[in-house]
């Protein structure tokens, strides 16, 4: 079984799906968790608290990580194979083919401005709290407690330069989500010409969802932390 | 009608290739794209010029042999229609059209516009079929198939095999063709039995012969001249899943 999820296409892609569901449904729970910081930094950031460097927080964390290696990983090389199959000569004349969308054709560029986005988002909050636990330590660099999350919210979203990172960060990630959800029903086979416009307009549903609870947030501590109880 | 033609032309499989610039004049709208290339052919053998190589045969949307690239889109600016079904009324008089090759690493172009798909014939002979005797012609009821169910196969055996698909494909992935095949069988009584090794065997004939790997986009399914449908290429996700799952 594991000689089919590496050596075939179809594997390969079984793979991309499932570990792109477990990683929408990680979204799902984060960006929930997110909300609760604009109607309580009390109660968001007693989930803080609550996840910390705890042992199941940190086992969440490994799988997590290694959600978004493999995601990653089968991505490039699945991109690598086909760009080897189409050729090294190109068609002088490309046109847009009906019924396409954009984001189908762009998702491995859509996925390294998301990997981007992680990267730094790692750096403004991961390291500053589950990593100041785990070095046993009761401060982050910042000078707050590290189960604070809603103090380092207000402290990165004051700066705007980040709100416009974030909000770019989110819109490819709406977009990466537009085709990535009903896509993953397809590679498993789960779909068929009854189910394209519900499962298309499901994975339109989520990814905005997703967008406007990351993104109101950010705009929230932004433009009137005191909405969200940090004044 | 007057046109700019822009033709590849590749002397062999070996050759470098480059667009060269024709001249067709006093087409008449009503002439199909393929009889507009044979005037053009007939222009160049009477300069004493070689005549452009391309791929035809049936000219009646069947064989799936006119595979041309047609100013950016796999058999041309019609949906659903082979290039033999193309007619000049199509284009603008004046226009010039770019026309090229399938580009695909798993069709390497012979000469000019002809390109070898064998590829497709060696995933077809991997399981593509059905291995039953059939001795004498069974009473057509005697199986009885749901409609619904005959319909869908036939939908799926209307693929003509032409390379579309992958030609059309960012990735170069054949998986509508593939899907097509094995979808075509599945629905029926008499393809079920093989069901599980026919997906296995030609999924790892398309794979070993270099084809790319599906990303859904569903170019394959908007330019496909027989307008088959990707939801067949979720059949055979499902099919070579299942099957890989029960070894």
């Amino acid at each position: 079984m594991s000689c089919f999820l590496s050596n075939s296409s179809l594997g390969k892609k079984l793979v991309m799906s499932v570990t792109g569901c477990f990683l929408v449904l990680f979204i799902l729970f984060h960006m929930s968790m997110n909300v609760t910081a604009i109607i309580s930094p009390e109660a968001y950031n007693t989930i803080c608290e609550f996840l910390g460097a705890n042992w199941y927080a940190l086992a969440g964390t490994v799988v997590l990580a290694a959600g978004v290696l493999i995601h990653f990983l089968y991505a490039i090389i699945l991109t690598l194979r086909n760009y080897k199959a189409r050729g090294q000569r190109r068609y002088a004349v490309t046109v847009k083919e009906p019924g396409v969308a954009w984001a189908s054709k762009n998702m491995l560029v859509l996925g390294f401005i998301v990997l981007a986005g992680l990267l730094l988002h790692l750096f403004n909050f991961w390291s500053k709290m589950q990593l100041v636990e785990l070095m046993g330590q009761h401060t982050n660099s910042l000078g707050y407690s590290p189960a604070d999350g809603a103090a380092l919210i207000r402290y990165t979203f004051s700066q705007w330069y980040y709100v416009v990172i974030y909000l770019v960060w989110f819109a490819a990630l709406w977009f990466h989500l537009t085709h990535g959800v009903w896509s993953m029903f397809q590679s498993v086979g789960w779909a068929n010409d009854t189910w394209y416009p519900r499962l298309k307009c499901i994975a339109n549903i989520i990814a905005t969802i997703v967008f406007l609870g990351f993104a109101v947030v950010v705009l929230v501590y932004f433009f009137c932390p005191c909405l969200a109880g940090a004044c | 009608m007057n046109f700019t033609l822009k033709i590849w032309r590749q002397k062999d499989a070996k050759s470098k290739g480059a667009f060269e610039t024709y001249k067709v004049e006093n087409i008449s709208a009503d002439t199909s794209f393929l009889e507009m290339l044979d005037i053009l052919n007939n222009d160049l053998v009477h300069q004493g010029k070689e005549p452009v190589a391309f791929d035809h045969d049936c000219r009646e949307g069947i064989c799936g042999m006119c595979s041309l690239h047609i100013d950016g889109q796999a058999h041309g600016p019609s949906q659903g229609a082979t290039t033999c079904q193309i007619y000049m009324r199509k284009f603008k008089d004046g226009a010039t059209i770019t026309i090229e090759p399938w580009r695909s690493a798993a069709f390497p172009v012979i000469k000019d516009l002809v390109v070898n798909r064998s590829a497709y014939d060696q995933i077809l002979q991997a399981g593509g079929f059905i291995s039953v005797r059939t001795n004498s012609v069974p009473d057509a009821n005697a199986i009885a198939i749901p409609k619904p169910d005959a319909d869908e196969s036939m939908d799926a055996a209307a693929c003509i095999g032409c390379g579309a698909c992958a030609a059309t494909c960012k990735n170069g992935s054949a998986m509508l063709f593939v899907a097509a095949r094995v979808s075509s069988l599945a629905k029926l009584p008499q393809g079920r039995v093989e069901g599980a090794r026919r997906a296995k065997a030609m999924v790892a004939k398309m794979d070993e012969l270099g084809f790319g790997n599906c990303t859904n986009t569903g170019a394959c399914q908007a330019e496909c001249p027989k307008q088959i449908s990707i939801t067949h290429i979720a059949r055979l996700n499902r099919e070579f899943l299942s099957a890989k799952f029960k070894d």
